[in-house]
């Protein structure tokens, strides 16, 4: 709450804003690492930090496909630039990235249909959620790093 | 500020979009895990028929979709300033355009 009296610069609370029209003067408490996330939440800022994480891979990867069909060169170029370990670690996020963004992308389909919304199914489909994920990520991380076919 | 695609249209797209990334991505996965191309001719030779041409191009506007509807709930959510929105809006539809551009260019040539 903003008066007369008080300094200008940073306010005390994190995330506190100006006051806008309409809205009361109620501070707010919004600082995601100090909050207490249910499962849920969790769930859903994956998905969305997921969303960015591929969004912002997107231009990497269309140079790695269309490098990978210009010929012999290029496919070799890229081969030897994914079989490197920083690439496969890069691979490894993007793999989790896509995974929870896909089983999470479901669940908020399925809502749509109206499956699970109620909170207690709400929370165990949460956790299935993260649990699948891990299951593919693990399967991805044997792909990547485990023992050559 | 009303967006290019907004409310219950952009929810629309998004779900749409979103069957169809599933759908192909599941495709994707099954069949690179069950016959993976050897080298860089089969490499090319599967990516690059007409039948995997036609789907990837589908594949490449859902995803232009999906994420411009994704991005942009994103930075209407973190970004209020009226003209860092309006730049960050428009780098975003520029480069999903620059790639769906190029991933056109790459599967259209012959």
């Amino acid at each position: 709450m903003r008066s007369a009296t008080q300094p200008a610069g940073e306010p005390a609370e994190p995330f506190a804003r100006e006051q806008r029209p309409n809205e009361s003067a109620r501070p707010t408490y919004l600082n995601p690492l100090k909050v207490k996330l249910p499962v849920t939440a969790t769930v859903s800022l994956g998905h969305r930090v997921s969303g960015v994480l591929l969004v912002l891979a997107l231009p990497l990867l269309l140079w790695a496909l269309a490098r990978s069909l210009s010929g012999e060169a290029g496919y070799a170029q890229v081969a030897a630039w994914l079989s490197g370990s920083p690439s496969r670690v890069l691979l490894l996020v993007l793999a989790w990235a896509l995974a929870h963004h896909v089983v999470a992308g479901v669940r908020h389909l399925l809502f749509d249909a109206g499956i699970g919304t109620r909170y207690g199914m709400a929370r165990r489909t949460a956790w299935a959620v993260h649990l699948l994920t891990l299951a593919l990520v693990a399967v991805a991380g044997f792909a990547l790093f485990g023992p050559a076919p | 500020m009303k967006a290019a695609l907004s409310g219950l249209r952009a929810w629309a797209v998004q779900r749409a979009s979103a069957l169809v990334l599933l759908s192909f991505t599941l495709y994707l996965v099954v069949e690179l895990l069950l016959h993976p191309p050897r080298d860089a001719a089969a490499w090319h030779a599967w990516v690059l028929r007409p039948a995997m041409r036609t789907g990837l191009l589908f594949m490449f506007v859902a995803l232009a979709l999906h994420a411009w509807v994704g991005t942009r709930d994103v930075i209407l959510d973190y970004v209020k300033p009226f003209y860092l929105r309006l730049a960050a809006l428009g780098l975003l539809a520029a480069a999903l355009l620059a790639t769906l551009i190029c991933a056109a260019a790459l599967l259209l040539t012959p």
